[in-house]
C-alpha cells in the first residue's frame, strides 16, 4: 500500500514535470484525429439525426417539411411493396448459408495443400473482385432466355431453361445464384484462412484419440472456424440487406411483379424517382434498425455458445 | 511390418485418387468461375450476328475487334473512365494518408477520451449507406454539388474507418517503446510518423489502399444518385446507361466489351498484387 502511494507520488511528479509535453502530445493526438472526426459527424452522425427527423414529416425534398408524427410508419405497414420488397430481401439471403457451406467445402478442399492452391485461390478471387455492375451486365446477357450462356449450358444436357429474369419463379434464385458465384471466393478465402491455421497438434491428437474424419471435422475443424463463420454471416447479412446495384441493372423495373425489387431498390425509388424523401427516410430507418438487431443478435448468440477447446 | 507397409500403400493411394477427385472439384468450380468471363470476352470480340450462333462458338472466328473499335469511338467512355480515375485516385490516396495519421494516434498517442472517441467512430460500421444517404444527398444539392464529382471525393477525404480500425490493429503489435525512445531523442511527431510508423505500417496501408481502390472504383449507387449529366457520370453507371441502349438494340458485343474494358484496370491490379491482396483479406477477416 506505502508502496504504491511512493511510486504514485513519483509518477505525479513526473508527470507534472511534463505536463507541458503532455499538453502538446494531446494537442498532436487531436489533430490527428480530428478529420475522422468531423467526416463522421458530417457526413454520418447528423445525416443519420436528419434522416430520424425526417421519417416523421411528409416531404418532397424542396419543399417545406411538414412533421405527420407515425403517418409515415402506418403507411409503411399497409404498403404491399414495402413488404414485398423486404420479403424479397430476405428471400435473397437464403444464398447466404448456400455459400459459406460452398465454400467451406472449397476451403477443406484447398487446405490439402495440393499443388495449385495459389492458382485456385485466384481463380476463384476473380469475380470477387470484378466490377458488380459489369458482372450484373454479362448476368443479364447469360440468363437471357434464347441466347444466355446458363440456358445454352443446360441444353447440353438436355433442360430447356427459362428465361430467367423475366419469370416471378426464376428470377429471385438467379440473383441467389449469381451472388454465390461473386461471393464464393472471398468466403472460401477466409476458411482456408482459418483452416490452415488449425495447429497440427490438434489433428495429432486426435489420431491418437482414435477420432475418425468426420469427428476430426466436428470436433476440430469447423469449431475453429466459428468465429470466421460469424464474421461472414454478419458481413453478408449488413451487405445482403442492402442489395441494390445488381437489382436496379439485371431488373430495372424491379422483376416481373416487383419479384426481384429489394428493399433498398424501393427506398432508392421512392427518394429519387418519386421524390418521397420523408417515407423513404422512414423505411430507410427501419433498415437501419434491422441491421442494427440482426449484428447485435448475432453478437448476443455469438458469445453465449463461445466454443473453447478444453 | 509388412502388413504396415501394406496398410500405408493403401492409405496413400485412396488418398491419390481423393486427391483426383478434389482436382476434378476444383477445376469444374474453376471453369464455372471463370468461364463466364471467358464468355463474355468471347461474345465482345464476336460480331453483332455471330453472338445468336447456335451452338455457340467460344473461340470466335473470325475474330471480330469492331466492337471495341466502336466502343472507342464512345464519349461516354472516355467520360466515365476520366471521371473514375479521378474520384478514385483522389478518394485513396489523400483518404489513406488521413487514416494512417488518425490510426497512428488512435493507437499510440496519449489523449483523454480516445477509446470513448474510437468506439463513437466504430459506430459508422453499423450505418448502412441507404440510412444517410437521403440527408447527405440534401446536404449536397443544397450547397450545389449535385452533378458534380465533389459529393463522391469530399466524404472520402476524411478518412475511412475500416482502414483506422484495421490499422490501429496492426500498429498493436509494435511496442510503445519504440515512439518512447524516439520521443527522447527529440523527433516530433510528423516525425515519427514519417520516419518510424510509416515504414512499419506500409504493407498494411497498401493492402488496405488497394481494396478502397477497388471499391471506390466499382461503386454505383453513390454516383447514380448525385451524377445526371453524361459527361459527368462514372464508369460503372455510364456502362450500366450504356447497357441499358444497347440491349434494346441487341449490340451483344459491346456490351460484353464495355463491361470487359470497366473490370479490366481492377483485374489487372489484382493479378499484379494477388499475393499481398488475398493475404491481407484473410488476415482482415481473421483478425476482425
Amino acid at each position: 500500500m506505502t508502496e504504491e502511494t511512493v511510486v504514485d507520488k513519483k509518477k505525479k511528479t513526473f508527470f507534472h514535470h511534463d505536463s507541458k509535453l503532455y499538453r502538446d502530445e494531446h494537442r498532436a493526438a487531436l489533430l490527428m484525429i480530428v478529420l475522422p472526426v468531423i467526416g463522421f459527424t458530417v457526413f454520418t452522425l447528423l445525416p443519420l439525426i436528419y434522416s430520424i427527423f425526417a421519417s416523421f414529416t411528409n416531404w418532397n425534398g424542396l419543399g417545406e417539411m411538414t412533421f405527420t408524427g407515425w403517418r409515415n410508419f402506418q403507411l409503411m405497414i399497409k404498403d404491399n411493396y414495402f413488404w414485398q420488397t423486404l420479403g424479397n430481401t430476405f428471400y435473397l439471403m437464403l444464398g447466404i448459408p448456400i455459400g459459406l457451406i460452398l465454400s467451406f467445402l472449397l476451403a477443406s478442399a484447398l487446405s490439402r495443400g495440393l499443388k495449385g492452391t495459389t492458382f485456385f485461390r485466384v481463380i476463384y478471387y476473380i469475380p470477387v473482385i470484378s466490377s458488380l455492375a459489369a458482372i450484373a451486365i454479362m448476368w443479364q446477357w447469360a440468363y437471357n432466355g434464347d441466347y444466355g450462356l446458363v440456358n445454352q449450358v443446360l441444353a447440353l444436357v438436355g433442360i430447356k431453361g427459362p428465361n430467367w429474369l423475366q419469370n416471378v419463379h426464376t428470377v429471385k434464385p438467379a440473383i441467389i445464384a449469381m451472388s454465390v458465384w461473386k461471393g464464393l471466393g472471398y468466403s472460401m478465402l477466409l476458411y482456408l484462412a482459418a483452416i490452415q491455421s488449425v495447429p497440427k497438434s490438434f489433428y495429432e491428437a486426435a489420431d491418437l484419440d482414435g477420432a475418425n474424419a468426420f469427428q476430426k471435422f466436428k470436433n476440430i475443424t469447423w469449431p475453429m472456424c466459428r468465429p470466421v463463420t460469424f464474421f461472414l454471416i454478419i458481413t453478408n447479412v449488413i451487405g445482403g440487406s442492402q442489395i441494390f446495384t445488381e437489382i436496379n441493372i439485371m431488373t430495372p423495373t424491379g422483376g416481373p411483379e416487383y419479384s426481384s425489387a429489394t428493399i433498398v431498390w424501393y427506398i432508392w425509388q421512392k427518394a429519387f424517382k418519386n421524390f418521397q424523401m420523408g417515407y423513404a427516410s422512414a423505411m430507410s430507418m427501419i433498415l437501419g434498425i434491422l441491421i442494427f438487431i440482426i449484428t447485435a443478435l448475432q453478437f448476443y448468440v455469438n458469445r453465449k455458445s463461445d466454443y473453447k477447446l478444453s | 511390418m509388412a502388413k504396415s507397409k501394406n496398410t500405408q500403400q493403401k492409405v496413400k493411394r485412396q488418398s491419390t485418387g481423393a486427391n483426383i477427385l478434389i482436382y476434378i472439384i476444383l477445376i469444374l468450380g474453376g471453369i464455372i468461375m471463370v468461364g463466364p468471363l471467358i464468355w463474355m470476352i468471347s461474345t465482345s470480340l464476336k460480331d453483332k450476328m455471330g453472338v445468336f450462333q447456335l451452338p455457340p462458338q467460344w473461340i470466335p472466328n473470325p475474330i471480330r475487334w469492331d466492337a471495341y473499335k466502336r466502343l472507342f469511338s464512345l464519349s461516354e467512355m472516355y467520360a466515365g473512365f476520366k471521371n473514375t480515375i479521378i474520384v478514385s485516385f483522389t478518394v485513396t490516396i489523400i483518404g489513406s494518408i488521413t487514416s494512417s495519421v488518425a490510426a497512428f494516434s488512435f493507437a499510440k498517442l496519449r489523449l483523454p477520451f480516445k477509446n470513448t472517441i474510437f468506439l463513437i467512430l466504430l459506430i459508422a460500421l453499423m450505418v448502412p449507406y441507404p440510412a444517410v444517404m437521403i440527408p447527405q444527398f440534401m446536404i449536397f444539392s443544397k450547397i450545389g454539388w449535385v452533378d458534380t464529382l465533389k459529393p463522391l471525393i469530399v466524404p472520402g477525404l476524411f478518412g475511412n474507418i475500416t482502414m483506422i480500425f484495421f490499422l490501429k490493429q496492426y500498429l498493436q503489435s509494435v511496442p510503445d517503446s519504440v515512439i518512447e525512445s524516439a520521443k527522447i531523442d527529440g523527433a516530433g511527431y510528423t516525425k515519427i510518423f514519417t520516419s518510424i510508423i510509416f515504414p512499419l505500417i506500409r504493407p498494411a496501408v497498401a493492402a488496405q489502399f488497394i481494396l478502397w481502390f477497388m471499391g471506390a472504383w466499382n461503386d454505383y449507387l453513390a454516383p447514380l444518385i448525385y451524377l445526371n449529366s453524361p459527361e459527368k457520370q462514372t464508369l460503372q453507371v455510364v456502362i450500366a446507361n450504356l447497357s441499358a441502349t444497347y440491349a434494346t438494340q441487341t449490340d451483344y458485343p459491346l456490351i460484353m466489351a464495355m463491361s470487359f474494358v470497366a473490370l479490366l484496370p481492377v483485374l489487372i491490379i489484382f493479378l499484379i498484387f494477388q499475393k499481398q491482396i488475398i493475404e491481407s483479406i484473410a488476415l482482415s477477416g481473421t483478425k476482425g
